[in-house]
């Protein structure tokens, strides 16, 4: 196993980039951290192990968009959660706490159950009927089973990863939120600020304030991904949930979706499920990495990629599987 | 399709011989639909000739004006074609538009229920219950009709007052409006629900499961976006039904009334009481006179009237569903 | 842990949401208690059509066998009708029940080789392309035309003198009814069905089956013939049987172009069995029709024993149909 402390500046600068080799591979790239900050609001210690000067994982990006949190509230906690489809174990005993004012990264690669645990804190795992949940989530300290669904879903809001606005105009995706929370239809001009309010911290209010009634199916990727969370907004939701919301949009779209996520943590506790290391590294305040089904590690992102306690995280960060 | 294989030396049926007889014969399919067009308007064409927009009005007792084209063409002077159909149209629109709007009704509900609110074993009983229904012919729709319903009707829901109140006019005997449209629905709501089940089913699920997460429940869900991107369905299913129900011609003439008369609203609930008779079986109960020239033109005339509203009604839900793209596609 | 291969079944994979295997949940397990007074007063309305709709398809049934079972005897299956005094005298409607055989062998006789013609050009050729939209859209068309208007246009058909030898000709007069004319129209009826089906089945077969047939040289209609149809004997079948159904069920145009008799009549002076052909005749569609309180005969009792007869024809065509779907999707082919 090829030691993971060479940085960059350790590599063989005559092979970096030389065409002279042809048939040999190229060097796998490392990427390294710029400013390892010491961990905040750590559950758990660091190993004494991987000693005090920051070990390197090789992980290296630009700065971190995001800076520290500036508080945090416990909303959810996942207490020994494991999700069985018929025999299958998709999540085993996991416990997290969700909070608000940060952002929670899930990652970890396919199939390791991050959707899973994801889904089910809005109970979504319901829908399958296959499905069968233990183990307790608490949202607010109350058990979520307790609470019924659609209220549930209406604190804990989803985004996912296939923009999924619904034919109808911009307005209406976002009234229709509105309008299906109470008994009563209200009027167009009484949902109209409420609709501008989700659009605008979306971010999208400036781009479609000219025409609300434009069909949403016909707003490019990243508008209509930013329409998903205006709309998931607009419920008021304590929670906000992304299944790889990103994934699916150009870098462009990518990096507003990144900063909207970044500003909304003060507001709502943010869970994403994410596969791209970048993109955790970028925006998460903590990082859960799942494997098979088991939470292998949980700490503050900057000690999961600069130095990890696992082997098989450290792995994973260094990209020796996927 | 459009591969170009190398010609089979050996066979006698190569692909470009198969092919072209096959084309002869879809050639023949389209050409004998042009024929019957055009056959049914030629046919038509004196009626509407001598009668002109007077067609469509009302004007005297077409039972009358009947009788006056039968015996024309008997004696030997000239044939009359007068024919002023409006009770029958009257009737028709009448009968169609009241079991198209219940069916649609019922056909939305039965569709939602079958797709999504139903348990298992319910709509593992509907389903073949609704298939059932579509396959009965309407020969034993009208028994039933004329036998149960009718006299039901003439014997129990109508009062002796209503009947003298306007014995004058017309006898209330069971054969009604209400039994026309309450059986028509039962017959055409199954073509209904099979084609809004089918729409709600493709409705793409990331839809479905947006706005669960979102914290509407399920009957809205199913409801505001299931039901609204089904639309095109809905038109479509709509859309055949009234063409079945403008063209069904058997049943009500066995439940609707002998009598051509117009039922007036004016009349209050007995309104749904009276007797009347649409386009369609108007033509099977005049059948034996067809091979008179101006009876026949008559006839054809009514038929011309039945082809070109199923056509108009096609045409309307094609373009109703092209509108309709602009929301549901990206 | 190494030894769980990632790509294993049912875990959910990433963009996916459920594991293949399970599937969507029926019974509301969101109660609806939650749901406001008008979404559960619409839940009610629901079940009330639902029921509604059983019990009127338990009681048209129902009432139809006890009508039947008392009215029916097995004689009326092969005794043809007579004229009498009271009902029971008048003998059985053998002739409408060979009359509907009859009209039914030769309407899916015409409607089956063209239906699965026009479906084979339509899918496995289609040039050029106007042509074949135009096709799709007269099959539509002649599906949406009302049987009373086919019968018409039949009428007109078969008076000319070119057709003459297709019904009786009296006096240089076409009579122009004749089973050979209603079952040429009943074709039509049930041509769009059978179209429908066996394009759905020809469609289903993946590309790369033409193609290997292509591969080894054969023609495209040699491949039609010996691999393509024979996989969709199923909707073949189902189409078949469907129209079928709706031939047998038909009464507008029998009325019209059969003649209202009860009893075949047939041609005098032409061999077996073209003089029934081409003669006049009935089918219990029509048989019903006429015995019904509304038709010339007004024998209710044999009119039951009638309908319970086509119902059960109808029913056994219903579940013959169901049987070959399910048959089909056991047997898995590639796409079912």
């Amino acid at each position: 196993m090829e030691p993971l402390t060479r940085s960059a500046s350790d590599m063989d600068p005559t092979r970096v980039g030389s065409n002279s080799d042809a048939l040999a591979p190229p060097p796998i790239r490392r990427l390294q951290l710029e400013d390892p900050e010491p961990a905040r609001e750590a559950t758990a210690p660091l190993a004494p192990g991987d000693g005090q000067a920051p070990q390197q994982s090789g992980f290296t990006t630009a700065k971190r968009s995001v800076g520290a949190p500036q508080f945090s509230i416990r909303r959810m906690e996942i207490d020994e959660v494991s999700v069985h489809y018929g025999a299958k174990e998709a999540v085993k005993r996991v416990s997290l706490p969700v909070r608000q004012g940060e952002v929670l990264a899930l990652i970890g690669p396919s199939g390791c159950g991050k959707t899973t645990l994801l889904r089910s804190l809005n109970r979504l795992t319901e829908l399958t009927s296959a499905a069968r949940l233990t183990g307790r989530i608490l949202l607010d300290d109350v058990d979520i089973t307790e609470i019924e669904p659609t209220l549930l879903r209406r604190r804990v809001t989803m985004v996912f990863q296939q923009p999924n606005p619904f034919p109808m105009s911009v307005f209406d995706n976002i009234a229709y939120v509105l309008r299906e929370q109470g008994s009563r239809r209200a009027r167009k001009k009484t949902l109209e600020p409420a609709v501008h309010s989700a659009l605008d911290r979306a971010g999208l209010f400036e781009e479609v304030k000219d025409n609300l009634d434009h069909p949403a199916l016909k707003l490019s990727g990243g508008q209509q991904q930013r329409l998903c969370i205006a709309r998931a907004l607009a419920a008021e939701p304590e929670v906000l949930l992304l299944d790889e919301p990103c994934s699916a949009l150009d870098p462009k779209s990518t990096q507003v979706i990144e900063d909207l996520i970044v500003k909304l943590r003060d507001d709502v506790a943010v869970v994403i499920v994410t596969h791209n290391l970048q993109q955790a590294y970028r925006i998460a305040d903590h990082v859960a990495f799942m494997y098979l089904g088991d939470l292998v590690e949980y700490n503050s992102a900057t000690a999961l990629f600069g130095s990890p306690r696992e082997q098989r995280t450290r792995e994973y960060v260094s990209g020796a599987f996927g | 399709m459009e591969e170009q294989l190398p010609q089979d030396y050996g066979p006698k049926w190569s692909d470009q011989r198969v092919e072209r007889m096959l084309g002869a014969l879809v050639c023949g399919v389209v050409a004998l639909l042009l024929a019957l067009i055009v056959t049914v308007f030629v046919r038509a064409w004196p009626s509407f000739a001598h009668n002109g927009l007077a067609w469509f009005g009302s004007g005297g007792s077409v039972e009358d004006q009947l009788n006056a084209i039968s015996l024309s063409a008997q004696a030997s002077g000239e044939y009359v074609y007068t024919f002023h159909a409006w009770p029958l149209i009257w009737s028709t629109l009448l009968i169609t538009g009241g079991a198209v709007a219940i069916a649609l009704v019922s056909a939305l509900f039965i569709s939602v229920f079958i797709v999504e609110f139903a348990p298992e074993w319910m709509s593992n009983v509907l389903q073949p219950v609704i298939r059932f229904l579509a396959s009965v012919p309407s020969v034993i729709y009208g028994l039933l009709g004329v036998l149960v319903l009718v006299p039901f009707i003439g014997n129990h829901l109508v009062s002796e007052q209503q009947k003298a109140s306007v014995a004058g006019v017309i006898s209330l005997t069971g054969y009604s409006l209400l039994a026309a449209v309450l059986v028509l629905t039962v017959m055409i709501a199954p073509l209904m629900v099979s084609i809004f089940s089918d729409g709600l089913r493709a409705v793409k699920p990331g839809w479905l499961e947006g706005s669960l997460a979102l914290g509407v429940n399920r009957w809205r869900t199913t409801w505001k976006i299931g039901v609204r991107s089904a639309r095109p369905a809905i038109v479509a299913g709509t859309v055949l039904a009234v063409a079945r129900a403008i063209g069904e011609a058997v049943m009500l003439a066995m439940i609707s009334g002998s009598v051509a008369f117009a039922p007036n609203p004016a009349d209050g609930l007995i309104f749904v009481y009276e007797p009347s008779r649409p386009l369609a079986p108007t033509i099977v109960k005049n059948i034996d006179q067809l091979s008179s020239p101006p009876f026949n033109a008559t006839l054809f005339s009514i038929a011309a009237v039945l082809l070109f509203s199923a056509a108009l009604f096609s045409l309307a839900g094609w373009t109703a569903r092209r509108a309709m793209r602009k929301y549901l596609m990206p | 842990m190494q030894d769980t291969p990632l790509t294993a079944p049912p875990v959910p994979t990433p963009g996916q949401a459920d594991p293949p295997g399970a599937h969507r949940r029926k019974g509301a397990l969101e109660g609806s208690a939650t749901w406001s007074l008008s979404d559960r007063v619409g839940l009610a309305i629901c079940w009330a059509f639902g029921v509604l709709f059983c019990a009127i398809a338990v009681a048209i049934v129902v009432y139809l066998m006890i009508q039947g079972v008392k009215f029916l005897r097995p004689e009326m299956l092969w005794t043809p009708a007579a004229a009498g005094f009271s009902e029971t005298e008048t003998g059985g409607f053998s002739d409408a029940f060979l009359g509907t055989m009859i009209v039914a062998t030769l309407g899916i006789a015409l409607a089956l080789p063209a239906g699965i013609a026009i479906a084979v050009w339509l899918v496995e050729y289609g040039r050029p392309a106007t042509l074949a939209r135009v096709t799709e859209s007269t099959i539509e068309a002649i599906a949406g035309i009302p049987s009373i208007v086919l019968a018409l246009f039949g009428t007109v058909i078969f008076s000319s003198s070119a057709l003459g030898f297709l019904s009786r000709t009296s006096e240089g007069v076409v009579f122009g009814r004749s089973f050979f004319a209603a079952g040429a129209m009943l074709s039509l009826v049930a041509l769009p069905l059978i179209v429908a089906s066996v394009r759905e089945g020809l469609n289903s077969i993946p590309r790369h089956v033409r193609e290997a047939s292509y591969a080894v040289g054969k023609t495209k209609a040699a491949t039609t013939r010996r691999i393509l149809l024979p996989t969709c004997r199923p909707q073949v079948a189902t189409g078949a049987m469907l129209g079928l159904g709706r031939i047998i069920g038909d009464t507008a145009i029998i009325v019209v172009l059969l003649g209202a008799t009860q009893n075949f009549a047939p041609v005098e002076g032409v061999g077996f069995p073209l003089d029934y052909l081409r003669g006049a005749g009935t089918t219990l569609t029509n048989f019903v029709y006429e015995a019904s309180p509304t038709g010339n005969l007004n024998q209710p009792q044999k009119a039951y024993a009638a309908a319970f007869v086509l119902l059960l024809m109808v029913l056994a065509l219903n579940a013959a149909v169901d049987v070959v779907h399910r048959r089909a999707r056991k047997a898995g082919t590639w796409s079912h």
